[in-house]
Order: C-alpha cells, then sequence, then structure tokens
C-alpha cells in the first residue's frame, strides 16, 4: 500500500462482506457513523423463525424480547419479522405463550 | 547543516533531549529502571516550560500505553519510554496500538525479564514483543538513540506507516552511559518533524468509530492489511535515514555493515554489543583476517533483502543473541535470520551465540573466542557445536 487514503466513507463492498484488505479504511477503522443498519446480520442464521399469524394473539412479548431487535412492531400490534437482522436465536419462539412462532431449519 | 552543538548526556537524557526538541503533546509513563531518567527529565522540561506537553502521571505501564493509544487516535504526537516488566505489563495493548494503526514512540531502556530479578540489560524484553506490529529498532551508542528517537517520529506518523515504533537502548550499558552527543538545533528538527497531520483528527462533523468489532468476516482482510503497513514502511524507514543524514551528516541504514566486501567469518548482533564486536573485528584485520560485523539497526521489519546482500559468500554466519527463545533451536534473531537464509538458498555455516544475559558483560575476550571459533568452523568446513553459550559459568 502506498499511502493511506483519507476515506470518509465505507466502501458498499463492505456491507456485503466482499470487500479486500485493500478497499478498507486502515486498522478497522468505520468511517462514517450509523452504518450499522447497512450491515446485515440476517445470514448468521441457522435457524429461522417463522410466525403463525392465525395463531398470534398480538401479545407483543415477541417484540419486547427480540435482543437485535428484528421483530417489526406493526399496525394494530401486528408483527412482522426482518430477516435482514434476525440472527436465529430463538427467543421469540420460545417466549411466545400460544407457539405461534415456530424454528425452522435455514434451507429445509 | 547542523551547528556542531556537542552535549554530554546519557542515554536517557538523550531520548528526553530528543522528545523535548520533538514536541510532543503527550507524555504518559510509568518510572522503572533503568528508563527512569527519560521521564524524570521529562517531567522537569514540562514542569519548568520548556515542553508544552500534557504529562500524564499513570498509576501503571498498562495505563501509560492505554492512554498514549488514545491520545494518538486523536491526533497527537505520543511518547512513552519503559523496560522489562514495564513492557511485559503493557504487551496486550502493544497489539493494540499497532492494531489500530496508532503511531507512538516509545523508548525502551532494555532490561531483563524477571525472575530472577534483575535490573541490568538483555533483550528478553523487547524480543518477548517482537510479534506485536511494532517497528522496531536498536541504537548502538547513545548518539543513535538520540537520532533514531527523532526519526521514530518520522517514521511513525507517516500516512504510508501509520504504526509504533520502539527505540530499543541497552539498559544501563547506554541508558546510563555518559557520550558527547551531537544534537541538531530546536528549528532543524521542527523542520524535519513538523505538527503530526492525523489521518481522522477528532472531527465532530466527520465521526469516526475506532477499535470496533470485526467477526470472521472481516477481521483476516484487517490483519493482512497491517502485515502490509509493516511491509510499506521499509521504504519510509529508508528514505527517512537518508534524510536525516542530510540534516545532521548521519545517514542511517537499517543495516550497518563492516568488513563485508570480503568477509569469510561474519557476525550479526543488535544494540551496544555492535561497537566491541567492530573494535574487536578492527584488530583482527589489521592483521589480515577477513572478518565482517553487521550490526541491525531496524529488527522489525526484518530487513531481510539487504541482510542476503551482505551474506553472499560468507563462510560462516555468527548470529549473536541476548535472549533466549526456550526450546526452540535457538535465540530470536537465530531463528529469524535462519528462515531469511533458508528462502535465499545461501547456506553458510551458522553459529548461534546466547550471551549477555542479565547484564553479563559481554568482553573483548569473549568476542576474540567467537571469531577464533568461526575461523575454525571455516576451516574445517562444518560446526562441531552450533549453539554457544558465551560468558557463562559451566
Amino acid at each position: 500500500m502506498s499511502g493511506v487514503k483519507e476515506v470518509y466513507k465505507m466502501p458498499e463492498s463492505a456491507f456485503q462482506g466482499r470487500a479486500t484488505w485493500k478497499e478498507l479504511p486502515i486498522g478497522g477503522v468505520i468511517p462514517e457513523p450509523a452504518t450499522s443498519l447497512r450491515y446485515k446480520t440476517g445470514n448468521w442464521r441457522a435457524l429461522r423463525p417463522v410466525l403463525n399469524e392465525k395463531k398470534c394473539i398480538r401479545c407483543l412479548m415477541c417484540w419486547v424480547y427480540c435482543p437485535e431487535p428484528a421483530i417489526e412492531r406493526l399496525e394494530g400490534d401486528r408483527i412482522r419479522i426482518n430477516y435482514d437482522y434476525c440472527k436465529g436465536c430463538g427467543i421469540c419462539s420460545s417466549i411466545c405463550p400460544v407457539k405461534a412462532i415456530t424454528m425452522v431449519e435455514e434451507g429445509a | 547543516m547542523s551547528g556542531n552543538k556537542v552535549l554530554g548526556l546519557s542515554g536517557n537524557e538523550a531520548v528526553a533531549y530528543a522528545i523535548k526538541q520533538a514536541n510532543v503533546d503527550v507524555i504518559a509513563a510509568y518510572p522503572i529502571t533503568p528508563q527512569t531518567i527519560i521521564v524524570e527529565r521529562l517531567s522537569e522540561y514540562v514542569n519548568n516550560g520548556e515542553l508544552n506537553a500534557a504529562f500524564i502521571p499513570v498509576e501503571s505501564e498498562h495505563s501509560a500505553i492505554s492512554t498514549c493509544v488514545g491520545a494518538s487516535l486523536t491526533g497527537a504526537r505520543v511518547f512513552t519510554a519503559t523496560s522489562s516488566q514495564g513492557l511485559a505489563l503493557m504487551h496486550e495493548i502493544l497489539h493494540i496500538a499497532a492494531s489500530l494503526r496508532a503511531p507512538i514512540v516509545m523508548a525502551i531502556a532494555n532490561r531483563a525479564l524477571s525472575a530472577p530479578i534483575n535490573i541490568h540489560c538483555d533483550h528478553s524484553d523487547i524480543m518477548n514483543a517482537r510479534d506485536t506490529g511494532w517497528i522496531i529498532m536498536f541504537a548502538e551508542n547513545v548518539q543513535e538513540a538520540y537520532d533514531l528517537v527523532l526519526q521514530a517520529f518520522k517514521i511513525a506518523e507517516s500516512h504510508e506507516v501509520l504504526l509504533p515504533v520502539a527505540v530499543n537502548l541497552d539498559g544501563f550499558i547506554l541508558s546510563h552511559s555518559l557520550e558527547g552527543v551531537n544534537v541538531l538545533d530546536d528549528d532543524e528538527v521542527s523542520k524535519f518533524l513538523p505538527k503530526r497531520q492525523p489521518i481522522y483528527p477528532v472531527d465532530f462533523e466527520k465521526p469516526v468509530t475506532y477499535g470496533p468489532l470485526a467477526l470472521p468476516d472481516y477481521f483476516f482482510e484487517i490483519k493482512r492489511q497491517q502485515a502490509e503497513a509493516m511491509e510499506g514502511a521499509k521504504p519510509v524507514i529508508e528514505r527517512v535515514g537518508i534524510e536525516y543524514g542530510k540534516l545532521s551528516n548521519r545517514e542511517y541504514k537499517p543495516i550497518k555493515a563492516f568488513g563485508m566486501e570480503d568477509a569469510e567469518v561474519a557476525v550479526v548482533a543488535l544494540g551496544s554489543s555492535v561497537g566491541t564486536l567492530r573494535a574487536v573485528a578492527r584488530r583482527f584485520r589489521k592483521k589480515g583476517r577477513k572478518i565482517g560485523v553487521l550490526g541491525l539497526t531496524l529488527f522489525r521489519p526484518f530487513p531481510r533483502e539487504e541482510l542476503i546482500k551482505y551474506l553472499e559468500g560468507v563462510k560462516v554466519l555468527i548470529i549473536l543473541d541476548r535472549a533466549i527463545s526456550y526450546g526452540s533451536s535457538g535465540g530470536p534473531l537465530y531463528l529469524e535470520i535462519a528462515g531469511v537464509l533458508y528462502r535465499s538458498g545461501l547456506r553458510p555455516i551458522v553459529l548461534n551465540v546466547i550471551y549477555g544475559l542479565g547484564g553479563r558483560d559481554l568482553r573483548p575476550s569473549d568476542v576474540e573466542a567467537i571469531y577464533e571459533e568461526g575461523f575454525k568452523c571455516a576451516e574445517r568446513g562444518r560446526a562441531e557445536r552450533e549453539l554457544l553459550w558465551v560468558g557463562v559459568r559451566e
């Protein structure tokens, strides 16, 4: 590397997990704020939570407990699981009082 | 060209004087023998107004280096100094300083690591830190300690490098020895070392994150980049050595060579011993015996190509280590050079000498015996023993 460039923008490839060492800012610096939204963690998931809307009683326990938070609260307290960020921890499934969320193996 | 100002300074005082001239912004250090005088002098300079720096007293070396990392990342020019156990206590943060690409200059008055507790010179402290990602340089005398500290800032802060630099001076042998030191004028140093230009200065309009988590998807790329930064430092170190030479009439190269034009037996070492090796080599040369001496100023990045250039035609290479790598096939410098030789295809007879631990002197008579052993090996075409313990009672 001949000279480190002053970069104030993360290369787009970095958010898709394909940036090479030459493209990254030095020393692991993240040179702009609020990048975590662009860093999709959904591909860490081994188990995928699947919602059965018919069973859901709209108690929002999953929304409260999701550590990510990857459960989105919609109108009328319905929920949607955001698979871009859900890491598949399964807390929503185990906290659900009516077993409306089941964990299914990814790719199955 | 500089004026001919010569000051009588010990190694520690010379380092402190250079730091004052380098106009550092932040000093965080903890006293430890034999480095203490560096920090003492600096606290005096700050106290009496000769140096306008933040002098941060800390409760340990771990805190000292941590403070330096933070200060460096804000864009400050930063210095610390330590020895032995102090360097060991810094160890985890040494890795972080280099990995975060934080330019810091540290002087290390080399001292043996405990146990047994000892305050005298060997290189076990810095060799323990050789894979932390720091640029590592060794001074042969007090003049070099002064000169290298000034060059270290220029190297560390270069945007082509951005790595911390450790300048080693042998504890007591250099740290406490008085020498006539040629010093530069303050304004010459200011021109050589203008105010640091950080790559990401603290700017609330342009916030950046330092030290985030990097998981298996990015950690490897960041480490690959860091390894490349170390290689990229080589041409900068060479350039700075030449530039410093123009300023001071003392040019620096990664390797100092003596008598290598036709050497049959060559010896390689780090630190103050190089002077003793050269003095004895002069006597041998007067008797027509073809001995050469290689003193390494630079240890990390290791000057592989430069070393190999000197070694063609050498029948016996003697590698002096002032540290042990327990359970391996030799000392740290031996291991380094053995790897370089293997790759180069050169196959001289190699002797490894372990010497000088805990401040045991390397006497000219010891050096004579080492050279004689080298010439014997050259005649016989083989080594009877590859590892020699010199100066220890067997």
